[in-house]
């Protein structure tokens, strides 16, 4: 899958994975957090319902553990051009870096600004105006996709550029064509909808373990429909939009549709869709599948007929474009049975999030007291808090790894954008430390959610810091009696 | 060197200025924690003077990067893979400060406190001391081959006038720190800070003395532009002995601006000396000069069309977050 064996440049790809891997774990769970936080504020504006407060600051409390994890992992991403990539840098500066600087000006600003505001006060301000700071932070996080993809984007769909004759490197020529580029406004909603799937179920499965021992039953039940109507929402947004890209992928990078289907061989007429299939990588077959007719051609063109071609046609039609500037021994072929089981997973969980989100609303209805005798249904909806990690980390194992060997599609190999300056020996010790680090703070991070849920909503105190007094009440410590005046 | 690369090469400056001024004081702060802190009551206290701000100030390091790649793509390429290891320790130590006051708050035992304090603690001093050192050593010139590819060896990183820089620069937001407290509390934690930094003043002049001298032995500075390398010494020395006069008198406004300012005319300072290069080699030939590292004038074009649009506004509502958290938090009451 990943270049094998201790050289700087499957260290450095190993970087890039664990580091990207382990940072899009919170992204996406911090964006749906804050939309989800957002709507339950706004729920207490709107309806004046304590619970609904209290609603926002529990969860809320989780999405400050969620976040901040989320912003240090993200520095080491901005860092990591420079350090691992260096010539992938000096290639693609004049488009990549533009992205990146404007979500950090448009974007973290936002979001890390409105953050400090929305937990410091809440008793400060009127509580519309409290609101708007939550849905300033999430809309803070959401711009931040918006450009941490267009920059993405143009790895996948080069777009709007020219090359310098003299430096060979890549120059923008219309900024509106970057922004533009179809492959991110494919991209954007299926990451979003990704993001609202991940924290709504994530809350679920909380809401569904804490429903099963009987605890505070009133306020998890609307907790967890809360989660579920966005959930259902996302998760209906988030198939729709994976039709989308999967349609459009087929005519922008054939090799990776066809490894995702698991096809060598051109697909007849019939358009069998491999339920399962096994292969033998090297020899570029597959040697057992099982398969269903017409779901192919469903899948790739919404109607019955047609065909799709396979990786072996398409790596002779790659080395037809590329061998006069890249050379004959480029392998063309992409890790097909990562691709393979990844786009099943992703398929499938799609299908099943919607379904659960259905099931769950319906025995969760005001009247009813189903949710709690459908003891089977919390355990799976529970099981399930861990799904949409795999979910997303497999719908980008896809993105990336389905454009080896480019890391700028058709312009840049992997291999030639590594820091001419990387030794084995230094990244083989930042492997090993982010590696520990990412453990320890993986594992704090659910040491802590799991505490927060299992003290419950009643302890919640957003202030964060254990200033109480000796009547164990706690001070706002921006409140107005905190304050003396000099 | 076009005007939009000159406008551009301020632009970066500008922005480590305002991380230096913001996230000098945090540093400061996040030192100060274990350094000064005497109980639980008094760190919490410490830690919310900040505790609003900390992540808005670190992303002015965040857009200072994101823009030297997008403005600068060959200084960028250069100095963050020439600098691995340095910058893999700044984002360690980063890692463990962002973290830690959220996961601080939320410890029961006193141990795992403990645990988190220390690593905002030492996050904090190893972050400041090694930016220290990264911009010292910097503008020492570096070996770098023609294509800006740098092969340091450990003392290209670690000598003595980038020591000197290190502690100094720590030292500087440790400063920093003390008097951002002094102005955000009341009670014993304020006079002791003034008390503090009464002691840090004195020391904090020697090292500026010895890092000048280091300066005039290292760098080319004195050579290519004394009068404005002197200009800024001397503005560096009166700032410093204004925030002095600051802590001595309980100006602690003025004491705070000028010590945050004297954080400024660093960078000043450096960015003034590398001009019109972005990173200085040994080999002077292959030094990388402003005009040749830049992104293409149609990118800076863009970049600073979107500079200006949304700063402006990041700054109101940045500016309008420290004013609503503007008043003085009380010490606690001796246990």
């Amino acid at each position: 899958m990943l270049n094998a064996g201790l050289t700087v440049l499957g260290l450095s790809r190993f970087q890039f994975a664990m580091t990207t891997v382990f940072h899009f774990f919170f992204v996406p769970f911090s964006i749906g957090l804050a939309v989800i936080v957002a709507v339950m504020e706004t729920m207490y504006v709107i309806k004046k319902e304590a619970t609904y407060k209290k609603m926002a600051q529990f969860w809320g409390k989780i999405f400050l553990y969620s976040f901040a994890v989320g912003v240090v992992t993200g520095i080491i991403q901005e860092f990591q051009f420079g350090m691992n990539w260096s010539e992938y840098s000096r290639f693609m500066g004049d488009i990549f870096g533009a992205p990146l600087a404007i979500e950090a000006l448009a974007a973290f600003f936002l979001e890390s600004t409105f953050i400090g505001l929305w937990m410091f006060t809440w008793e400060r301000f009127k509580p519309w105006l409290h609101a708007l700071f939550i849905w300033l932070v999430a809309i803070g996080s959401s711009l931040s996709a918006v450009w941490i993809l267009a920059a993405n984007s143009f790895m996948q769909n080069p777009v709007g550029f020219a090359i310098n004759k003299t430096t060979g490197r890549v120059v923008m020529t219309s900024f509106s064509a970057v922004v533009k580029n179809p492959q991110l406004w494919l991209e954007l909603p299926h990451v979003l909808m990704g993001a609202g799937i991940t924290a709504s179920f994530v809350i679920a499965g909380c809401c569904a373990w804490r429903l099963l021992k009987k605890d505070h039953v009133s306020f998890y039940r609307k907790s967890l429909n809360v989660a579920l109507v966005i959930g259902l929402i996302a998760s209906i947004g988030s198939v729709a939009a994976g039709d989308f890209q999967t349609r459009y992928l087929i005519n922008q990078q054939p090799m990776k549709f066809a490894a995702m289907e698991g096809l060598y061989k051109d697909s007849t007429n019939k358009g069998d869709w491999a339920v399962y299939s096994s292969f033998n990588t090297k020899q570029h077959k597959t040697t057992a599948s099982l398969d269903v007719p017409y779901v192919l051609n469903i899948l790739s063109y919404h109607r019955l007929s047609g065909t799709v071609k396979g990786q072996n046609t398409i790596n002779q039609e790659m080395h037809a474009t590329y061998d006069k500037k890249f050379g004959k021994d480029m392998n063309y072929y992409v890790p097909t049975k990562t691709l393979f089981w990844s786009f099943r997973l992703m398929a499938v969980s799609g299908g099943l999030f919607a379904l659960m989100a259905i099931v769950g609303l319906f025995f969760n209805r005001r009247k009813s007291q189903l949710i709690m005798r459908q003891r089977w249904f919390l355990y799976i909806m529970g099981l399930m808090l861990w799904l949409p990690f795999l979910v997303n980390t497999a719908g980008w194992f896809i993105t990336e790894l389905g454009r080896y060997p480019w890391v700028v599609y058709g312009l840049l190999t992997i291999a030639d954008a590594v820091s001419p300056t990387s030794t084995v020996g230094s990244l083989l010790f930042t492997n090993i430390v982010y590696f520990l680090l990412f453990a320890g703070l993986g594992l704090v991070m659910i040491v802590l959610s799991h505490r927060t849920l299992t003290a419950g909503p009643d302890g919640v105190e957003m202030n964060g810091y254990s200033s109480e007094d000796t009547s164990g009440k706690v001070e706002d410590p921006y409140g107005t009696e905190a304050f003396n005046h000099d | 060197m076009t005007s939009a690369q000159f406008l551009w090469f301020l632009l970066i400056g500008v922005l480590f200025s305002g991380f230096f001024f913001l996230e000098g004081f945090d540093f400061g702060i996040g030192m100060a924690i274990k350094l000064f802190g005497r109980n639980t009551a008094e760190r919490d206290t410490i830690i919310q003077t900040i505790g609003p701000h900390w992540d808005g100030n670190e992303v002015w390091l965040i857009t200072a990067g994101g823009a030297m790649f997008a403005s600068f793509p060959m200084w960028y390429a250069s100095l963050f893979s020439g600098y691995y290891l340095v910058l893999f320790l700044i984002l360690v130590a980063l890692i463990f400060r962002g973290v830690s006051f959220e996961f601080r708050a939320n410890m029961k035992t006193e141990t795992w406190r403990n645990f988190w304090e220390w690593a905002a603690t030492i996050g904090s001093f190893c972050a400041a001391f090694l930016f220290g050192m990264l911009f010292t050593s910097m503008i020492e010139g570096v070996p770098m081959d023609a294509k800006g590819n740098i092969f340091g060896s450990f003392t290209t990183y670690v000598n003595w006038f980038s020591l000197v820089g290190g502690v100094a620069v720590t030292l500087m937001c440790l400063i920093h720190g003390l008097n951002f407290l002094q102005l955000k509390t009341l009670g014993t934690l304020r006079d002791r800070a003034q008390a503090w930094n009464k002691v840090l003043y004195p020391v904090l002049i020697v090292g500026e003395v010895l890092f000048v001298i280091l300066l005039f032995i290292s760098t080319d500075f004195f050579d290519k532009k004394p009068i404005s390398t002197w200009s800024i010494l001397i503005v560096l020395v009166l700032l410093t002995l204004i925030a002095w006069w600051g802590v001595l008198k309980a100006h602690n406004w003025t004491a705070f601006i000028a010590s945050g300012l004297s954080l400024i005319s660093i960078v000043v300072l450096i960015f003034n000396g590398l001009f019109p290069r972005v990173m200085i080699a040994t080999n002077s030939a292959h030094s990388i000069l402003i005009k040749d590292a830049s992104s293409s004038p149609y990118t800076l074009h863009i970049m600073t069309i979107v500079a200006f649009s949304v700063l402006p506004i990041v700054l109101i509502y940045f500016i309008w977050s420290y004013w609503v958290f503007y008043k003085r938090l009380k010490s606690p009451k001796a246990a």
